[in-house]
């Protein structure tokens, strides 16, 4: 029995030592962004270690973004969080305190560094013709998108579609029907965004994937060009997925200096690189110039300018029993 | 004088003490926390959470495939264990071991291997597709998952009794002029009986709670394949959590009725079976 417990102590105390040794921040992210902060975590930590000599360690934690948001409330130790949408870091301040109400406001451009947007990826060769928002509600496509209740990714798949009907056939009430018909035609209602994009890429099922423009570069450089290909819709939404440090858990664990350093170092030069390098497009207007033919110039608008904001947005469509909940029920 | 019988551990109340207490920490208090919160709601929209269309329909595909998975392996887990037990053969060991891998594998690994094989792309798949059904996302999808991930419960509960039970038996029943159908349904099923009901009840019970493995199978639409427990998780993400542990206590108090309605069953041919036999 003695020498159990002596085992058990040592293991313990093994395991307990490396984490002692240095400086470690946790950033917990959304679905799609594990190659894009494993390139940039790494370009982090070695000029962290050149410009104070100090070695760290960052760990990354993905899932889903609202999923990911509980977890930090629920008592994940966040430094930082990179997630898919405001409302999910507005979350944070309303439940708990996690965060300041005013956190957009402490970083530049709303505290979304890099921006992306809603294309569509469909088959080699297009074989269903889809070009733009209409050609989705046609009858015989099967469209491939995640569960907007647990999914940021899929709100902004969501409000991109809602956004183009309204300005085409009229307002709300049109906007209604149209992203109804979108639904009805979803074969999957996958999670997560990464999930949507293996079932459409690995598992062969529809004939296109609303995917984040960053995930379908993805999709397509890891198929190596053939086997699908991009479409830029006529008009689609401005993603921007924000980022915030965790006012709290730094304040608790002293990582306040080295993770404010880190999410500034995302609106450096290099930082804007790595971004647009990884499929996100840079805010930074001359490193946005160098990579102009990996996204194209498409009109697109804001949830502020067409939904009012994420507060409202998510109360009107996401709720429980709200637009999206309208879809499914039977009945209507 | 009244002889004490001696047991290898000492103490009945503190035996009893500590076990009571052991249940109260790992299942009663967080069960009682989980009631409380549902609680927080008040009666009217804890009723409107569980009553809401989504969720009455996630029951049925909750419940439905689990109770489909449930029979399924009701007749083929025993057979699994009869062929185990009764027979030898070059690789039974190696069978016996496989049985218990639907435990080890965590159940996202299953339901992403299960997923890739199903798929219309996938080796299994694209012969199913090409006789004109469809597994993968769909009810059946949930199904095929929950039949692997319960499988073990009814072979394992039978395999002891199995065991147990000496081919002497059916041997006797033989001298006697009983044919096969007769040695099966008269001799052998009555005593397998209970262990199969116990199997089927933890399968079943297992199957209603299974998460991981299903969500990737199941194609997760509304009304058609969305099983209960994502539901419970979409409510968690929109902050819910009142209204999910609302569903959960549904999930709950019906496994918990199952259980209970099977266990009383299980007394009640045991007590018919005894009275029959005197």
């Amino acid at each position: 029995m003695r020498w159990i417990i002596a085992a058990v102590v040592i293991a313990v105390s093994a395991a307990a030592l490396p984490a002692r040794a240095d400086t470690t921040l946790l950033n917990v992210s959304y679905d799609p962004t594990r190659e894009l902060y494993r390139d940039f975590n790494a370009a982090f930590i070695a000029k962290w270690k050149q410009d104070t000599g100090e070695a760290i360690r960052i760990n990354q934690s993905h899932g889903g973004s609202g999923k990911q948001s509980r977890s930090v409330i629920d008592g994940l130790e966040a430094d930082v969080v990179t997630l898919a949408l405001a409302y999910d870091i507005d979350a944070l301040s309303q439940h708990g305190g996690l965060v300041p109400a005013d956190w957009q406001q402490r970083l530049p451009d709303n505290s979304a560094p890099y921006t992306s947007t809603i294309v569509f990826l469909v088959r080699k060769g297009n074989p269903k013709g889809i070009k733009d928002w209409d050609d989705l509600v046609k009858p015989g496509i099967g469209v491939i998108t995640p569960n907007p209740k647990t999914s940021g990714g899929a709100r902004w798949n969501y409000l991109a579609a809602w956004g183009f009907a309204a300005k085409k056939y009229g307002g709300d009430a049109g906007a209604r029907d149209f992203v109804g018909k979108l639904y009805k035609n979803v074969l999957v209602l996958d999670t997560g965004a990464r999930g949507a994009t293996t079932t459409f890429v690995e598992r062969g099922q529809g004939d296109v994937l609303l995917a984040w423009e960053n995930e379908a570069l993805l999709a397509l450089g890891e198929s190596g060009g053939d086997g699908f290909e991009i479409v830029a819709p006529s008009v689609s939404i401005l993603a921007e997925p924000p980022v915030a440090v965790v006012d709290k858990v730094v304040d608790r664990r002293g990582t306040r200096k080295v993770a404010e350093a880190y999410l500034r170092y995302l609106y450096s030069p290099e930082g804007q690189e790595i971004v647009a390098r990884d499929g996100y497009r840079p805010r930074d207007p001359t490193i946005a110039a160098r990579y102009a033919k990996k996204f194209p110039d498409l009109p697109l608008f804001t949830v502020d300018e067409a939904f009012g904001g994420w507060q409202k947005a998510q109360a009107t469509h996401f709720a429980d029993g709200a637009t999206f909940d309208q879809i499914y029920t039977p009945g209507r | 004088m009244r002889r004490r019988r001696r047991h290898a551990l000492p103490g009945f109340g503190l035996t009893l003490g500590l076990s009571l207490s052991y249940l109260a920490l790992i299942v009663l208090i967080p069960l009682a926390a989980l009631v409380l919160k549902s609680a927080t709601i008040g009666p009217l929209a804890f009723w409107d959470a569980v009553t809401s269309p989504r969720a009455l329909a996630s029951y049925r595909v909750t419940f439905g495939c689990a109770a489909l998975a449930g029979l399924v392996n009701l007749v083929l887990g025993p057979l699994l264990a009869w062929v185990l037990v009764r027979y030898r053969f070059p690789g039974r060991k190696l069978i016996d071991a496989l049985v218990d891998l639907p435990f080890a594998l965590p159940t996202a690994v299953a339901g992403i291997t299960l997923t890739a094989l199903y798929a219309s792309n996938g080796w299994l798949g694209r012969w199913i597709e090409a006789a004109g059904y469809k597994i993968a996302y769909r009810p059946a999808g949930i199904t095929v998952a929950l039949i692997f991930v319960s499988l073990p419960f009814l072979v394992r509960s039978v395999q002891p009794v199995l065991e147990q039970l000496e081919p002497d038996i059916e041997e006797a029943a033989a001298t006697l002029g009983a044919g096969r159908l007769r040695t099966l349904v008269s001799v052998i099923l009555p005593t397998l009986w209970p262990a199969i009901v116990t199997g089927f009840s933890l399968a079943f019970a297992r199957a209603v709670g299974e998460y991981g493995s299903v969500i990737f199978i199941a194609g997760n639409l509304p009304m058609v394949s969305e099983i209960a427990p994502l539901l419970i998780v979409t409510k968690l993400d929109a902050f819910d959590y009142a209204g999910a542990t609302a569903i959960a206590v549904v999930l709950l108090l019906t496994s918990f009725a199952a259980l209970l309605a099977i266990n009383l069953f299980q007394l009640w041919t045991v007590r018919h079976r005894t009275a029959e036999a005197r």
